[in-house]
């Protein structure tokens, strides 16, 4: 393991980055959990191959979130505090679907991300960059009945970080996802379009297919955009799988 | 079929954006009938994961998956079967909650079915608890079946009940010398109830 040795160079990590995307890509377009340039997978990807079984009943259902559940308001990152946080606003909506392209309906969204200087609310983020204090950063949000989610928030920006030397995060927002099932759960993250750092980062980069990276990526949509207001993006998640009809053992 | 839109970590910085009140809280303190369910998480040099964060998602005693909203505003009342703590700064998680058991027709012993996500992870992991007692159910149960007995073990409970109650103790090693059993469940042919 490498814990003892010098910071790697952008350089040295950028060969790393070139080398895992000249091998085939996986079929469903996720990461490899073991992706040598991204450090923090050397001592927390499995070594043992997962095993593989049929979802159980349980794994084939999925807690079920409502009106009591979330706030209006939680889709609002820029009214969590008495006053506006500084940065650039923007609305950023899209729809969840399953893999046969149907809508999850009712669903939890929920995003955390920096504020528009880089900075996290944490404790262990060391960036020397302004808190912002009217702005938190985590919201959430329930599908409508075609699988929509709308937020509004600031754009994040762009972070060091210590993977190596000199290493930057292009600008994202961090999504959680459920499905109709537990097995369709998603965490992943949204990034902007036409970023510079997205060739040097190994995260973004640990997606090896090209069309799959292009769908961690939102698109700009005018029709989003709201006059005298917020600049719109549009991302859409397609969950793995197809919709599981839940079997009806609750008797509801 | 669409293609899939690809996972990425959690992150570090989660701490504001996932974890809520009552994370662990599936059932208030002195429900009867209740257990707490805690662990370790550790990585592949046995060092504590400070960053994990744990989901738990369960049938009550009734057999049932619920199908109550309500699992992130808890009204004291509902069942909702689902839990999400993170480890501290031990790697410690802890929760409260009631011991599954099986729907009918379920051909898998009871058990809590757990997704780990965790800065340097960049896929979540899918894992279960499984509880001893069930001793048939266990040897009947399609994945325990596969499973010799020093990985069979990894997805076991250990009994070790404390003043709260009846308590049991999950740990989750992520990688090397006892690595927990995870799982891919993305195979069709699921079973259906009869």
């Amino acid at each position: 393991m490498s814990a003892s040795q010098e910071p790697a160079t952008q350089r040295a990590v950028s060969a790393e980055i070139a080398e895992a995307a000249a091998a085939p890509p996986r079929p469903d377009g996720h990461p490899d959990r073991a992706y040598r340039p991204y450090r923090s997978t050397a001592l927390r990807a499995p070594q043992r191959p997962l095993v593989v079984t049929p979802p159980s009943l349980t794994e084939l259902a999925a807690p079920v979130f409502g009106a009591a559940d979330v706030a209006p308001i939680e889709a609002d990152l820029t009214r969590h505090h008495a006053g506006e946080p500084l940065g650039e606003r923007i609305i950023v909506t899209g729809r969840v679907l399953d893999g046969d392209g149907r809508p999850v309906r009712h669903q939890l969204v929920e995003v955390w991300q920096a504020n528009a200087s880089g900075r996290y609310r944490h404790d262990g983020d060391q960036h020397p960059a302004p808190l912002d204090p009217n702005f938190t950063g985590g919201g959430r949000a329930l599908t409508d009945d075609e699988g929509r989610y709308r937020f509004v928030t600031i754009k994040p920006g762009a972070y060091p970080w210590r993977n190596h030397t000199n290493a930057w995060r292009p600008a994202h927002i961090h999504f959680s996802l459920f499905g109709t099932a537990f097995t369709q759960r998603l965490v992943t993250q949204m990034y902007f379009p036409g970023d510079p750092l997205f060739g040097l980062d190994p995260i973004f980069q640990s997606v090896t297919d090209e069309k799959a990276q292009q769908r961690l990526i939102a698109a700009y949509d005018h029709d989003v955009t709201q006059p005298e207001w917020a600049l719109g993006y549009r991302w859409d998640i397609v969950l793995d799988g197809t919709h599981a009809t839940p079997p009806d053992v609750d008797g509801a | 079929m669409l293609d899939l839109t690809p996972s990425q970590t959690v992150g570090p910085f989660f701490a504001f954006g996932l974890p809520f009140d009552g994370g662990g809280d599936v059932v208030p303190m002195g429900t009867p009938g209740a257990i707490t369910l805690h662990g370790t998480v550790r990585d592949g040099a046995g060092a504590a994961v400070p960053d994990a964060l744990l989901e738990f998602w369960q049938t009550g005693p009734d057999g049932r998956v619920p199908v109550r909203p309500g699992a992130l505003h808890r009204d004291g009342r509902s069942f909702t079967g689902f839990a999400r703590v993170a480890t501290d700064r031990a790697g410690d998680y802890r929760l409260r909650t009631l011991r599954p058991a099986a729907p009918s027709g379920a051909r898998d012993a009871p058990h809590l079915a757990v997704t780990v996500f965790a800065r340097g992870l960049l896929h979540h992991l899918f894992t279960r608890v499984y509880f001893p007692n069930h001793v048939e159910a266990n040897a009947a149960d399609p994945l325990l079946a596969q499973l010799d007995e020093e990985r069979r073990a990894t997805l076991m409970a250990v009994p070790d009940g404390g003043v709260t109650g009846p308590g049991y103790r999950f740990d989750v090693r992520m990688q090397g010398a006892g690595e927990t059993v995870f799982l891919d469940l993305s195979v069709s042919g699921a079973p259906v109830p009869t």
